[in-house]
Protein backbone atom coordinates (compact mmCIF):
# COMPACT_ATOMS: atom_id res chain seq x y z
CA UNK A 1 0.00 0.00 0.00
CA UNK A 2 1.81 3.32 -1.02
CA UNK A 3 1.36 6.21 1.21
CA UNK A 4 -1.25 8.63 -0.01
CA UNK A 5 -0.92 11.16 2.64
CA UNK A 6 2.22 13.53 2.74
CA UNK A 7 3.51 15.84 5.77
CA UNK A 8 0.98 18.75 5.79
CA UNK A 9 -1.68 17.11 4.59
CA UNK A 10 -5.34 18.19 6.10
CA UNK A 11 -6.97 14.69 6.81
CA UNK A 12 -9.86 13.94 8.68
CA UNK A 13 -10.44 10.44 10.55
CA UNK A 14 -13.05 7.74 9.88
CA UNK A 15 -15.86 7.62 11.30
CA UNK A 16 -16.97 4.03 11.76
CA UNK A 17 -17.39 1.78 14.62
CA UNK A 18 -16.59 -1.63 13.39
CA UNK A 19 -16.29 -4.84 15.40
CA UNK A 20 -12.78 -5.82 15.78
CA UNK A 21 -9.53 -4.81 17.04
CA UNK A 22 -8.65 -1.49 16.14
CA UNK A 23 -6.14 1.27 16.83
CA UNK A 24 -7.91 4.24 16.02
CA UNK A 25 -9.04 5.26 19.72
CA UNK A 26 -12.72 6.20 19.85
CA UNK A 27 -12.38 9.95 20.53
CA UNK A 28 -10.28 10.81 17.62
CA UNK A 29 -12.67 9.34 15.07
CA UNK A 30 -14.66 11.93 12.70
CA UNK A 31 -11.76 14.40 14.07
CA UNK A 32 -9.67 16.56 11.53
CA UNK A 33 -5.86 16.99 11.99
CA UNK A 34 -2.65 18.18 9.80
CA UNK A 35 -0.13 15.00 8.58
CA UNK A 36 3.35 15.71 10.76
CA UNK A 37 5.25 12.14 9.93
CA UNK A 38 4.88 9.09 7.93
CA UNK A 39 6.11 6.67 10.45
CA UNK A 40 6.90 4.24 8.50
CA UNK A 41 4.67 0.88 6.94
CA UNK A 42 3.29 -1.65 9.19
CA UNK A 43 1.33 -4.90 9.07
CA UNK A 44 -2.24 -4.53 9.62
CA UNK A 45 -2.64 -4.94 13.05
CA UNK A 46 -7.05 -5.11 12.67
CA UNK A 47 -5.85 -8.98 10.50
CA UNK A 48 -2.68 -9.51 12.45
CA UNK A 49 -4.90 -9.62 15.65
CA UNK A 50 -6.41 -12.56 14.39
CA UNK A 51 -3.64 -14.86 13.21
CA UNK A 52 -3.64 -12.88 9.76
CA UNK A 53 -0.79 -12.16 7.97
CA UNK A 54 -1.50 -8.16 8.04
CA UNK A 55 -0.89 -7.77 4.44
CA UNK A 56 -1.06 -5.29 2.65
CA UNK A 57 0.82 -3.46 4.92
CA UNK A 58 -0.43 0.33 5.84
CA UNK A 59 1.28 3.36 6.24
CA UNK A 60 1.20 5.13 9.81
CA UNK A 61 0.70 8.48 10.20
CA UNK A 62 1.51 10.67 13.12
CA UNK A 63 -1.29 13.33 13.06
CA UNK A 64 -1.80 16.42 14.37
CA UNK A 65 -4.98 17.62 16.40
CA UNK A 66 -5.43 21.05 18.18
CA UNK A 67 -7.00 19.72 21.68
CA UNK A 68 -9.80 21.62 21.42
CA UNK A 69 -11.12 20.45 18.47
CA UNK A 70 -10.68 17.21 20.00
CA UNK A 71 -12.47 18.00 23.09
CA UNK A 72 -15.80 20.02 23.58
CA UNK A 73 -15.18 21.16 26.84
CA UNK A 74 -11.48 21.49 26.72
CA UNK A 75 -10.15 24.48 29.40
CA UNK A 76 -6.51 24.23 28.52
CA UNK A 77 -4.54 26.69 25.94
CA UNK A 78 -5.63 27.42 22.43
CA UNK A 79 -2.14 26.19 21.48
CA UNK A 80 -2.27 22.71 22.78
CA UNK A 81 -1.90 19.89 20.76
CA UNK A 82 -2.71 16.53 20.38
CA UNK A 83 -0.27 13.86 18.46
CA UNK A 84 -1.84 10.32 17.39
CA UNK A 85 -0.61 7.74 15.36
CA UNK A 86 -3.31 6.58 12.88
CA UNK A 87 -2.42 4.13 10.31
CA UNK A 88 -3.62 5.23 6.36
CA UNK A 89 -6.67 2.84 5.53
CA UNK A 90 -8.71 5.45 8.62
CA UNK A 91 -7.71 8.68 7.00
CA UNK A 92 -9.52 10.93 4.09
CA UNK A 93 -8.30 13.99 2.79
CA UNK A 94 -10.16 16.54 4.76
CA UNK A 95 -12.86 17.65 1.93
CA UNK A 96 -14.21 20.48 4.15
CA UNK A 97 -10.99 21.95 3.92
CA UNK A 98 -10.05 20.99 0.09
CA UNK A 99 -13.52 22.50 -0.86
CA UNK A 100 -14.49 24.61 1.86
CA UNK A 101 -18.17 25.67 -0.22
CA UNK A 102 -19.48 21.98 0.00
CA UNK A 103 -19.97 22.35 3.71
CA UNK A 104 -18.33 20.22 6.62
CA UNK A 105 -19.35 16.56 6.56
CA UNK B 1 -25.03 5.86 13.96
CA UNK B 2 -23.67 4.12 17.16
CA UNK B 3 -20.62 4.47 18.46
CA UNK B 4 -19.77 0.86 19.73
CA UNK B 5 -16.52 0.79 20.65
CA UNK B 6 -14.78 -1.90 23.22
CA UNK B 7 -14.57 -1.19 27.08
CA UNK B 8 -10.85 -1.02 26.31
CA UNK B 9 -11.34 2.18 24.42
CA UNK B 10 -11.59 4.89 27.40
CA UNK B 11 -9.58 7.56 26.08
CA UNK B 12 -11.39 11.06 27.27
CA UNK B 13 -13.78 9.50 29.54
CA UNK B 14 -13.96 11.12 33.34
CA UNK B 15 -11.30 8.70 35.46
CA UNK B 16 -10.86 10.78 38.51
CA UNK B 17 -6.64 11.21 39.59
CA UNK B 18 -3.84 9.47 38.41
CA UNK B 19 -2.14 7.40 40.16
CA UNK B 20 1.36 8.31 39.68
CA UNK B 21 3.68 6.14 42.40
CA UNK B 22 6.15 3.82 41.03
CA UNK B 23 5.76 0.36 41.88
CA UNK B 24 7.37 -2.49 42.03
CA UNK B 25 6.40 -5.66 40.14
CA UNK B 26 6.30 -8.94 41.39
CA UNK B 27 7.94 -11.87 40.46
CA UNK B 28 5.14 -13.29 38.92
CA UNK B 29 4.41 -10.26 36.58
CA UNK B 30 7.90 -10.53 35.39
CA UNK B 31 7.05 -14.20 34.56
CA UNK B 32 4.77 -12.99 32.36
CA UNK B 33 6.29 -10.58 31.04
CA UNK B 34 9.39 -12.86 29.83
CA UNK B 35 6.49 -15.61 28.89
CA UNK B 36 5.31 -13.16 26.13
CA UNK B 37 8.73 -12.14 25.32
CA UNK B 38 9.52 -16.11 24.74
CA UNK B 39 6.03 -16.45 23.15
CA UNK B 40 6.68 -13.43 20.51
CA UNK B 41 10.65 -14.03 19.95
CA UNK B 42 11.44 -14.23 16.11
CA UNK B 43 12.38 -18.07 17.29
CA UNK B 44 8.72 -19.06 17.99
CA UNK B 45 6.63 -16.35 16.55
CA UNK B 46 3.07 -17.99 18.92
CA UNK B 47 1.57 -14.92 20.14
CA UNK B 48 2.27 -11.30 18.23
CA UNK B 49 1.36 -8.44 20.22
CA UNK B 50 -2.21 -7.58 18.17
CA UNK B 51 -3.09 -10.90 19.38
CA UNK B 52 -1.81 -10.11 23.00
CA UNK B 53 -4.18 -6.85 22.51
CA UNK B 54 -7.12 -8.62 21.11
CA UNK B 55 -7.30 -11.05 23.75
CA UNK B 56 -7.33 -7.91 26.26
CA UNK B 57 -9.85 -6.66 24.49
CA UNK B 58 -11.62 -8.99 24.44
CA UNK B 59 -12.32 -9.65 28.27
CA UNK B 60 -15.58 -8.99 29.46
CA UNK B 61 -15.98 -5.61 31.10
CA UNK B 62 -16.09 -6.35 34.60
CA UNK B 63 -13.62 -8.95 34.17
CA UNK B 64 -11.29 -6.31 32.52
CA UNK B 65 -12.15 -3.46 35.61
CA UNK B 66 -11.24 -6.32 38.28
CA UNK B 67 -8.05 -7.58 36.81
CA UNK B 68 -4.80 -5.81 37.03
CA UNK B 69 -2.47 -5.38 34.15
CA UNK B 70 -0.43 -8.65 34.15
CA UNK B 71 -3.76 -10.72 35.36
CA UNK B 72 -5.09 -9.64 31.52
CA UNK B 73 -1.92 -10.55 29.89
CA UNK B 74 -1.99 -13.49 31.23
CA UNK B 75 -5.83 -14.14 30.60
CA UNK B 76 -4.62 -12.89 26.78
CA UNK B 77 -1.54 -15.37 26.60
CA UNK B 78 -4.02 -18.27 28.13
CA UNK B 79 -6.88 -17.70 25.83
CA UNK B 80 -4.39 -17.48 22.77
CA UNK B 81 -2.59 -20.19 23.57
CA UNK B 82 -5.61 -22.59 23.96
CA UNK B 83 -6.90 -21.27 20.74
CA UNK B 84 -4.15 -22.08 18.83
CA UNK B 85 -3.82 -25.61 20.19
CA UNK B 86 -0.59 -25.23 22.41
CA UNK B 87 -2.05 -26.00 25.29
CA UNK B 88 -5.42 -27.56 26.13
CA UNK B 89 -7.87 -25.81 28.90
CA UNK B 90 -8.23 -29.40 31.41
CA UNK B 91 -4.20 -29.67 31.14
CA UNK B 92 -3.97 -25.98 32.21
CA UNK B 93 -6.66 -26.39 35.03
CA UNK B 94 -5.41 -29.81 36.03
CA UNK B 95 -2.00 -28.02 36.64
CA UNK B 96 -3.76 -25.19 38.67
CA UNK B 97 -4.98 -27.56 40.52
CA UNK B 98 -2.16 -29.73 41.22
CA UNK B 99 0.12 -25.98 42.10
CA UNK B 100 -2.82 -25.33 44.82
CA UNK B 101 -2.41 -28.61 46.60
CA UNK B 102 1.11 -28.03 46.69
CA UNK B 103 1.15 -24.44 48.22
CA UNK B 104 -1.70 -25.64 50.72
CA UNK B 105 0.11 -28.51 51.72
CA UNK B 106 3.33 -25.76 52.74
CA UNK B 107 3.73 -24.99 56.24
Amino acid sequence: MSPRFVVGDRVRVREAWPPGHLRTPAYIRGKRGIVCQHVGDFGNPETLAYGGDGQPRQPLYRVHFPQASVWPDYRGSAADSLEVEIYQHWLDPDQHWLYPEKGAT
Amino acid sequence: MTRDHGHHDMGGQPAGPVDQAEHLYALWEKRVDALLVLLSDKKRRIIGVDELRRGIESLPADAYERMSYYERWIASITANLVEKGVLDQDEIDARVAGLRVRDEARP
